[in-house]
């Protein structure tokens, strides 16, 4: 079950080397995303997950806001 | 859609995911760093200078007086830097030994540091606004910005 977190725990992943996923469509990535994230719309998810992100280390999601 | 996804990617075998709720919106508002096209806007959080005096409740007006120097206001703040209320030096009065937390100004408006000039300068439009607070979304002090520089920094 995942786990839902605040942007402290979100600092301190990232600080520990987990991988920070923008999971909005491409154009508002592009538009503006956290620093270090990378975009996977959701929709693309299950194609590019496997293939762009590493399956052994933490892995942070977020949206605009979680809606 | 952030839970969605991150259930998904339990399907497809990540054990360790996490779904930062606040998302976006509460990392920029917090003024945490942004990449991207809309990343090179001038925002408040630059703008604010952060040099700003602050003094606590319980402090006299005495004390704060002569810490003001050549600042015209002071944030109230607690502890935690949570913006409290505002005291220019207009308001201090007579009376030394008042807290600063009788004559302050109670719960200033504040803006968040994401907040770009140019989305800011409208809103100063016609009010009189001599500083600008700004805090993070969980009301921290992260300065006082000058309406005139936003302005400058929007263009207008």
């Amino acid at each position: 079950m995942p786990t839902e977190i605040d942007r402290h725990d979100v600092l301190r992943l990232l600080a520990g080397g987990a991988q920070l996923v923008e999971v909005l469509p491409a154009e508002e990535f592009e538009e503006e995303h956290l620093a270090g994230a990378v975009g996977i719309p959701l929709r693309e998810l299950a194609q590019k997950a496997p293939a762009e992100l590493h399956r052994d280390r933490p892995v942070t999601v977020y949206c605009y806001d979680s809606a | 859609m952030s839970p969605r996804a991150a259930w998904r990617l339990e399907s497809l075998g990540f054990t360790d995911v996490y779904d930062y709720v606040g998302g976006k919106a509460d990392w920029a508002a917090a003024g945490l760093p942004v990449e991207g096209r809309a990343a090179t806007a001038t925002r408040l959080g630059q703008l604010a200078r952060s040099d700003v005096l602050t003094c606590g409740l319980a402090e006299t007006v005495a004390t704060v007086r002569s810490r003001l120097g050549d600042h015209e206001a002071a944030a109230v703040v607690n502890d935690e830097r949570v913006v409290l209320g505002l005291v220019r030096a207009v308001d201090l009065g007579d009376d030394g030994e008042r807290p600063v937390a009788e004559v302050m100004r109670e719960g200033p408006s504040t803006y968040r540091p994401n907040l770009t000039a140019a989305e800011t300068a409208p809103r100063l439009e016609g009010k009189k606004v001599a500083r600008v607070v700004v805090t993070t979304s969980d009301g921290r002090l992260v300065g006082i910005a000058d309406p005139d520089h936003i302005r400058d920094a929007a263009g207008t």
